[in-house]
């Protein structure tokens, strides 16, 4: 159980065989390999970098390719839709596809010339009407923008940065002209900081002329026009109307090949799969004849692989247990209901080997834990109503989506339990119910199985921070049976036991005292024999902590100092144990917020109108809630086990297990034999 | 006539008040932050989204402590407050949720727009990113429940 034990198998074949035997363990997919190439003469690494960034390339050409289909021809998603998981092909439709893989792969390059050909046309579009932005104002002129004059006069056409009239215009103009001058004056439009205007005046005045205009801020067009505004504008709608047809022609063309978007994501997972095959061959040493392998395969797989290797490809395999400085990786196998808190696990850190893997121990503490913040039995059993259904109608959902639909199942069960025992469904919605609708008048009707947390806050507080000491020691128990498992018998009794003394010691000497009592409103009488123990406990606790916390240490000023510092740490525990209260508190807030939302519901009194408004309210409401809450619940779950159970035992730091295999994203292969 | 009513209420008013204003704030920044990452990567919507609603929760705990006391003091049910000693202990029980209602979800905020940051680039370190926020909300739980236990020691 727990972590799976791995075995190192080095392997040596024949070239021959390479290209079987690198298949066959990446369609096993039970190998993590590791070759270290020590740069040995004779040996030498394959250059597989080209190979395997065309594979990447022709894979992504196929990746845009089918985007270009889904942007043509849009798919009708489902809500749900990312739940399905891959699509399966079996084997021989499979191999059909790769055989045609050439004539796919050029199907997919013309796509994309067509969608390229569709992003140009679209360029074009903007600029056209970028182009009859710009004209539209020069309407009226009607010779080009280009135009310079004729023989015997000169055209300046273009724009001034005032709001000008063309009797201001012309005065402006034909100022400082002497004798009989000619000047024609016409403003295009007219603008508060920008008017277009056309003046024309004799050739022999064009420099006195040109002289005022820029007084105006005068300044040909910037964009070259070569046509009559109106003949341009019509020339750019036209250039607009072929473009569309022609983008609706381009769409027509991908979207007929729609159906080929099947084979494309087949070929995908085939091309990156072979990009990974040539990753994995460009790392291992190969002489002339043969090359060499090594890695990590799950020890109850390493015989089966090992065989095979032997018998189908004559290959020379080499099983060994990990030595003393080798850090295997880090599988994790658990049971059924315990796996559903790996990924809890995974998110903070792997195990390593050698070491304890917390995840069955820590499932039941989080699935209790997370079921007391949440508490209400109508939500729990919607939480796992939803996931069961879930889980069944997607059996092939992506393995993070099914971990953690997991986890709220047994959440939800548990959270289902825990609010029976509160007396809580949907806060107290059947009590609110009938006393609104049906005009009942007694007490509760859904009792609490325990007692309810607001009728006697103070005792489940004692209670939560009880289970809190509970799990809190049982981390220290599971440090303690780390150092049993080392032999380090030494260690065991000054760091573990000597705290198990301490902690219990000094709870036994809490409880009798006036101060429980006043808190928790019971008084516990112990026989004088057990304060005795506990009086004993404690002071052995106290004792070892300090002679042996700091063992490692010769000076003994500096070890007792050490110890001293480390008995501090008992304020770390109660810190510990108080941060529990979290369990009371956000189970209260669920409890008291689905009353709010069924005291406003009810607002609105019996009869048909307040049944709809009631209906409403509750829905909205009680969806609210449970959404903020199970955040909370899960979130702060998360946090007593981060922080304070594995706190006080977990290391972690080991690195996954990674085995080389196929990298099939889009569709799973249906094999019909199996190896 | 007493002031007691008066400074119930007033209680009641700054735990929702105080600690809704917190958490508006704090969300209100986590949330500029998640709109980023989304803008790039929409894909990580759902877990931004849960760091954005961390520093959510202390509104609520107010929510919750103004309305045990109104269910108290005669709003909501109970009897109401005839003396202005009763009064002013409710309003002092109300005062830690709406003291480190405000300010922790403030800080949790931050903290939350710096998680996000960490989904940004590392999304694989989603639960040690929503391990931070979950920090500072501790100190709004421990308020919340001297705010509930004070509370109902009173009635």
């Amino acid at each position: 159980m727990a972590i799976v034990e791995m075995k190192k198998l080095s392997v040596c074949a024949l070239k021959t065989n390479r290209k079987g035997i690198l298949e066959t363990l990446q369609k096993l997919g039970v190998m993590e390999v590791t070759t270290a190439f020590a740069g040995d003469a004779g040996l030498e690494k394959m250059d597989t970098a080209e190979a395997r960034s065309s594979f990447l390339k022709l894979a992504d050409t196929l990746e845009h390719a089918s985007r270009a289909i889904d942007a043509c021809v849009p798919v009708k998603k489902g809500l749900l839709a990312s739940l399905e998981g891959p699509d399966v092909v079996d084997r021989t439709q499979y191999d059909e596809y790769l055989k045609k893989k050439d004539s796919i792969a050029g199907e997919a390059a013309a796509i994309l010339r067509a969608e390229k050909e569709i992003g140009e046309a679209r360029g074009t579009i903007l600029k056209d009407r970028a182009r009859i932005e710009m004209l539209t104002p020069w309407l009226p002129l009607d010779v080009p923008m280009t135009f310079a004059g004729t023989d015997k006069t000169a055209a300046f056409i273009g724009t001034v940065n005032t709001a000008v009239d063309d009797a201001s215009l012309y005065a402006a103009a034909s100022a400082n002209l002497e004798g009989e001058s000619r000047v024609s004056a016409d403003v295009i439009f007219s603008g508060v900081d920008q008017s277009g205007i056309c003046v024309l005046c004799l050739k022999r005045d064009a420099d006195t002329v040109s002289e005022n205009l820029r007084r105006l801020g005068f300044a040909r067009p910037a964009q070259i026009e070569s046509k009559v505004p109106a003949d341009g504008i019509r020339q750019a709608e036209e250039a607009i109307r072929t473009e569309e047809a022609r983008i609706e022609k381009l769409t027509a063309s991908i979207a007929e090949k729609a159906s080929l978007k099947e084979s494309f994501l087949i070929l995908i997972d085939y091309y990156r799969t072979r990009a990974e095959k040539y990753r994995l061959l460009g790392t291992i040493p190969q002489s002339d004849k043969a090359f060499f392998l090594e890695g990590w395969v799950p020890a109850s797989r390493a015989e089966d692989v090992s065989r095979l290797l032997t018998e189908r490809y004559d290959a020379v395999v080499e099983t060994e247990t990990p030595g003393e400085d080798e850090v295997p990786p880090t599988l994790l196998h658990n049971n059924g209901f315990s796996r559903a808190v790996e990924p809890v696990v995974e998110s903070y850190s792997l195990p390593t080997e050698g070491h304890v893997d917390p995840t069955v121990i820590m499932s039941f503490f989080y699935v209790i834990f997370f079921g007391m913040m949440l508490s209400d039995a109508g939500y729990g059993i919607l939480m796992f109503a939803a996931c069961a259904i879930l889980l069944k109608k997607f059996p092939r959902m992506p393995a993070g989506t099914k971990g953690m639909l997991k986890l709220f199942f047994w959440g939800g069960l548990s959270t289902a339990f825990w609010g029976f025992m509160y007396g809580s469904f949907f806060g107290d919605v059947i009590d609110v119910a009938a006393k609104t609708f049906f005009g009942y008048t007694g007490g509760p009707i859904l009792k609490p199985l325990w007692f309810a947390p607001l009728d006697n806050p103070m005792q489940l507080l004692m209670w939560c921070l009880l289970f809190g000491l509970i799990h809190l020691l049982t981390g220290l128990a599971i440090k303690g049976y780390e150092y049993i498992r080392r032999h380090d018998f030494v260690g065991f009794v000054s760091d573990v036991v000597s705290w198990f003394c301490l902690i219990i010691g000094l709870v036994l000497i809490l409880l009798p005292t006036n101060l429980f009592a006043s808190i928790a409103g019971m008084t516990i009488v112990f026989p004088s024999w057990l304060s005795l123990i506990a009086k004993g406990l404690t002071v052995i606790g106290l004792v070892v902590i300090l002679l042996m916390s700091g063992r490692d240490k010769k000076n003994w000023g500096l070890r007792i100092a050490l110890g001293a510092y480390d008995i501090y740490g008992v304020t770390s525990w109660l810190s510990d144990v108080l941060s529990y209260s979290r369990l009371l508190a956000l189970g209260m807030a669920t409890g008291v917020i689905a009353s709010v939302v069924n005291m406003m519901a009810s607002m609105f009194g019996g009869g048909v109108l307040g049944a709809i408004l009631f209906t409403l309210i509750f829905l909205l409401g009680h969806t609210l809630n449970i959404g903020i809450n199970a955040l909370g619940a899960y979130v702060h779950t998360n946090r007593l086990q981060y922080v304070e159970f594995f706190g006080k035992f977990y290391d972690g730091g080991g690195k996954a297990f990674e085995p080389f295999r196929t990298a099939n994203k889009y569709v799973e292969i249906k094999e019909d034999t199996t190896l | 006539m007493s002031m007691g009513m008066f400074f119930a209420l007033l209680g009641a008013a700054l735990a929702v008040g105080l600690a809704g204003a917190g958490s508006a704030m704090g969300v209100g920044i986590a949330g500029q932050a998640a709109a980023g990452v989304v803008a790039e990567e929409p894909g990580q919507f759902a877990k931004v989204l849960i760091l954005q609603l961390l520093p959510g929760t202390q509104g609520i705990y107010g929510l919750l402590v103004a309305f045990i006391t109104l269910s108290q003091v005669g709003v909501l049910g109970g009897n109401p407050v005839s003396d202005t000693a009763t009064g002013l202990m409710y309003f002092a029980a109300c005062m830690p949720i709406a003291v480190a209602g405000l300010i922790s979800a403030i800080y949790q905020g931050k903290t939350s727009v710096a998680s996000i940051g960490i989904v940004a680039k590392r999304p694989d370190q989603f639960g040690k990113a929503m391990l931070f926020p979950a920090m500072v909300e501790t100190y709004a739980i421990l308020s919340l429940l001297v705010s509930i236990l004070a509370l109902i020691n009173i009635g």
